[in-house]
């Protein structure tokens, strides 16, 4: 009998599953070698299929998305229930991710600005929240409920492996996948309980071509107001580069693209807190002679918070922040 | 070995000697206008004239280039033909350049008073070119720089410079003025600035010097940028004088690298830039000096012998010494420069000693303290020194005097009388800020140490370890430190002294076993640590691409481990791990 797969897009934009897609051909090997048992984004398959199959039935299952609803915290459980291994897949699933990034609100402060508040919202529609049941004369309708907080998988249920990004390169995922097909085919051991796989135990810095030099940021530059010089470090031109705090296994996608790593694979081995750790590298690299100075060169980085904890919020130390109101839609 | 005959006298010398040489040696003498041992001799001026017999032939010939090569020759210096052509050489000579004291000098010591020939191109200046080649040829032999040449013929014959301009091949050396016998080529300075008494100590007089009296070696030593021989290869003069042959021109400013365990860094101080505080005219004004300028007229072996004097030469009338001069001054240094008021009244009276000139002092307070210190004060004060308390606002110079002598107005606030004042001078000493040496901060780096908001270097402790420094193994004293006088500079250098010594009597030095180090696995060398330590502990590896640790200069403070991105730097005994554990174990007791 062939090792069950299984797949599932919980909260995040799909671009996880499109990556594995992005395997090309290669799929046809997966497909060949697994029995995909789950993957509703390719397939017709009920959430009652998978109530149905015995405990421990799927042999592993890639879980991507961060949980934001119920009907998120559901289908983690029951695939873990049913799952031998269970991989938090891409960012959104690992730390939370992009989706994180709404735990500097709650869900009342979101509910008022997207339902109401927006510009988008037009006036018929206004203030009408969504709710968990709607009575209608057919019969009750049922939707899922939206947390307060996103959470990532791990604080959810128990996670065995992480395969980083956002999302996952798809030669990563290919030597994930392929490690996989290996160990199951040879019947090797596997792998420590929580190894990231498909990423490497350095920092970005390491794949990064570009030449570093002793670090003295005296500004900050966004994209638009520099033309970054192709062989320097990018930080050490000014322009805000995570890669120092991001794990390897990307090949420093961005960076060669002239862009600075946003730091989607997350923090390196050893580190807790991706973003508390960018800044206190930045603050001993910022070059001012007084506290005033530091500030001045400090307000040039456009979107502090924003920037550090662009992918990692919700797996933070902090995890999330309680704000009064949110902001109205002038931005102010 | 050959032996010659001159004047009857057998004379052994050796072969390819000239002929006046080995007079020189038996005690004869040969007149000679043109001849030096510097260079090739060039026969010129023909004085030098003498006979060789061979034989029963007679030559006449000159002794300056004629070389001996045979046994037995026989040379008559003085006989009747040599003193007539003699004779005849000087009449010419002396008819044409009359007032020349060399030409004149020869001539009387060749019993010539007047000439007997009129020239047609007399010259009756005292120095006029009398056409020796001396300045020519120490061009060309000794210099090598070649500027110097005749032109014309004949009576047209002059001494030139290529196109009768100044040459930018010329070093200004001034080795044909100095051999010209007639004074005829003078050293001119074209940069005469005003008030450039700055000259007297700055840059050596000569090539070969000993740069200050009291030099450590007190030895010689060579200008690289004035000496002929680095300039030209010329020269070497110098080095066939030194008898002892300690001359030695290859001998280069070198970079030695010296491995010790422990350093003192006594780099000094310098004085502000007097001229960034043009109220007071330093550089500007006649007569407007910095102390040290003034301590150096003070030297008797100084440019005045010790004399004070104004630039015109005459004795002040009387004496401003400003203090504070950029010291205790929120525009420059808010600091006291602490020497400044002693050595002001040191000067104060040294004037009254040695002039009768009225001396002021302009002080903002008088700082006397220390041993004897405020004894001195006393005395001046006695000796009628006019104490003026109040900061000077400017120097000006007037021309109004009554003998028409320019004099310098000194423009003050006198605080104690509470009135606006201006007084006359003939001389003003200003007392400039001590301030820490241009490249303190260079040096600071080198040496992993801090500098004070003065930035003077900065001591361990302010009272209790004003010796040693942040950095294990490097001691400081002196005005490296900050402002102080010599016992203090003597007092803190000798503790420094030792110590450095009882260290190394110790033999070893124990270290804190708390270090930083980095986990090669997880450093990708991104260099956010690289600039951080503030001992210097941290290096980047070229070739592994990551950064590295030097445990001998890491003392664990942990700024490295805090800020590595990666978490590849780890304190040891420190892990994060260890620290949870830790915490863990406490919880749950």
């Amino acid at each position: 009998m062939k090792p069950k797969l299984a797949l599932y897009w919980a909260s995040s934009c799909g671009g996880c599953e499109i990556a594995v897609v992005d395997i090309e051909e290669k799929i046809l090997d997966v497909a060949d070698f697994f029995d995909i048992v789950f993957w509703p984004c390719v397939m017709d398959f009920k959430y009652k299929d998978v109530e149905a199959m015995p405990d421990g039935d799927i042999t592993i299952c890639l879980f991507n998305g961060a949980i934001r609803t119920s009907e998120n915290e559901y289908l983690a459980k029951l695939l873990r229930a049913k799952s031998k291994v269970l991989v938090a897949f891409g960012s959104c699933a690992q730390e939370g991710c992009i989706p994180g990034l709404a735990n500097f609100y709650d869900k009342n402060s979101i509910f008022e600005f997207v339902y109401k508040n927006s510009p988008s919202v037009d006036e018929q529609s206004k203030g009408i929240y969504p709710v968990p049941i709607t009575h209608m004369p057919e019969g009750e309708i049922e939707i899922p409920e939206f947390w307060n907080t996103v959470k990532t998988l791990d604080q959810v249920v128990e996670v065995d492996y992480y395969i980083p990004g956002c999302p996952p390169q798809s030669f990563q995922i290919l030597n994930a996948v392929g490690a996989v097909i290996d160990i199951l085919k040879n019947g090797k051991p596997l792998p420590p309980k929580g190894t990231v796989l498909g990423a490497g135990d350095k920092t970005c810095c390491d794949e990064c071509p570009r030449e570093r030099k002793e670090k003295k940021i005296k500004r900050f530059y966004r994209p638009q107001e520099i033309i970054p010089d192709p062989n320097e470090c990018l930080l050490d031109q000014g322009i805000m580069c995570v890669g120092p705090a991001t794990r390897s296994g990307c090949d420093a996608l961005c960076v060669k693209a002239n862009i600075g790593c946003r730091g989607c694979y997350g923090a390196p081995p050893n580190v807790t807190d991706q973003g508390a750790k960018m800044v206190a590298a930045l603050s001993s690299v910022i070059d001012a002679q007084t506290p005033e100075e530091a500030r001045k060169i400090m307000e040039t980085l456009a979107d502090p918070l924003g920037t550090f904890y662009r992918f990692s919020m919700a797996s933070s130390i902090l995890k999330r922040v309680q704000p009064k109101t949110r902001p109205d839609s002038s931005g102010k | 070995m050959i032996t010659v005959n001159i004047d009857g006298k057998d004379i052994q010398v050796a072969e390819e000697t000239t002929i006046v040489k080995a007079a020189e040696s038996a005690g004869i003498w040969i007149p000679t206008m043109c001849y030096s041992e510097l260079f090739e001799p060039y026969g010129i001026c023909r004085l030098c004239s003498v006979e060789i017999i061979r034989g029963k032939r007679t030559r006449i010939v000159t002794a300056c280039n004629y070389p001996l090569r045979e046994n037995g020759l026989k040379i008559r210096t003085n006989s009747p033909v040599i003193q007539e052509i003699r004779k005849v050489l000087i009449e010419l000579m002396l008819s044409r350049w009359p007032n020349v004291p060399v030409v004149k000098n020869m001539a009387a010591s060749l019993g010539v008073i007047e000439p007997k020939f009129v020239s047609l191109e007399r010259d009756e200046a005292e120095d006029a070119c009398i056409l020796c080649g001396m300045c020519v040829n120490i061009c060309r032999d000794v210099v090598k720089a070649n500027i110097l040449g005749f032109a014309n013929r004949g009576i047209k014959r002059e001494v030139v410079l290529p196109y009768e301009k100044m040459n930018s091949e010329c070093i200004v050396c001034g080795a044909c003025a100095y051999v010209c016998p007639t004074g005829h080529i003078k050293i001119k300075s074209l940069d005469y600035e005003r008030g450039a008494v700055a000259d007297w100590y700055l840059g050596p007089k000569t090539a070969i010097n000993i740069p200050t009296l009291q030099a450590v070696p007190r030895v010689p030593k060579i200008d690289e940028e004035s000496c002929i021989k680095t300039q030209t290869g010329g020269c070497g003069i110098c080095s066939t004088y030194c008898e002892p042959e300690a001359i030695n021109y290859e001998d280069k400013d070198e970079e030695v690298e010296i491995e010790v365990g422990q350093i003192l860094l006594a780099t000094g101080f310098q004085l502000i830039d007097l001229k960034q505080m043009p109220q007071y005219g330093y550089g500007r004004l006649d007569n407007v000096y910095s102390s040290l300028e003034f301590e150096h007229m003070l030297n008797s072996t100084g440019p005045t012998g010790g004399l004070v004097k104004c630039k015109d030469g005459s004795e002040p009338r009387a004496v401003g010494i400003i203090h504070c001069i950029g010291s205790r001054d929120e525009n420059y240094h808010k600091y006291c420069s602490r020497v400044c008021c002693m050595y002001a009244l040191k000067f104060a009276h040294l004037v009254k000693d040695r002039t009768k000139a009225e001396v002021y002092q302009f002080y903002i307070d008088m700082r006397a303290f220390g041993k004897g210190y405020e004894e001195f004060y006393k005395r001046l004060l006695d000796e009628g020194v006019n104490m003026i308390r109040g900061k000077v606002a400017e120097i000006a110079e007037v021309h109004s005097g009554s003998d028409g002598k320019p004099y310098l107005l000194v423009k003050c606030e006198d605080t104690l009388i509470g009135k606006f004042r201006e007084i006359a001078l003939d001389m003003v000493i200003l007392c400039p800020a001590i301030e820490p040496q241009f490249d303190a901060a260079d040096v600071k780096k080198i040496f992993s140490i801090s500098q004070s908001p003065d930035k003077f270097f900065l001591e361990r402790h302010p009272k209790l370890d004003p010796i040693s420094t942040m950095t294990d193994g490097v001691f400081i004293a002196g005005c490296a430190q900050g402002p102080k006088d010599i016992p203090d500079s003597v007092a803190q250098a000798s503790a420094a002294a030792a110590r450095m010594l009882s260290l190394i009597s110790l033999g070893e030095v124990a270290l804190d076993p708390v270090k930083a180090e980095v986990v090669d696995e997880y450093c990708s060398g991104c260099r956010i640590c690289n600039n951080l330590c503030p001992y210097g502990a941290i290096s980047f590896v070229d070739d592994k691409k990551i950064s590295n640790i030097n445990e001998m200069l890491c003392k664990g403070c942990g700024t490295c481990v805090a800020a590595c991105p990666a978490s590849a730097i780890t304190g040891k005994g420190f892990t994060d791990m260890q620290i949870l554990s830790e915490i863990e174990g406490l919880l749950s007791i």
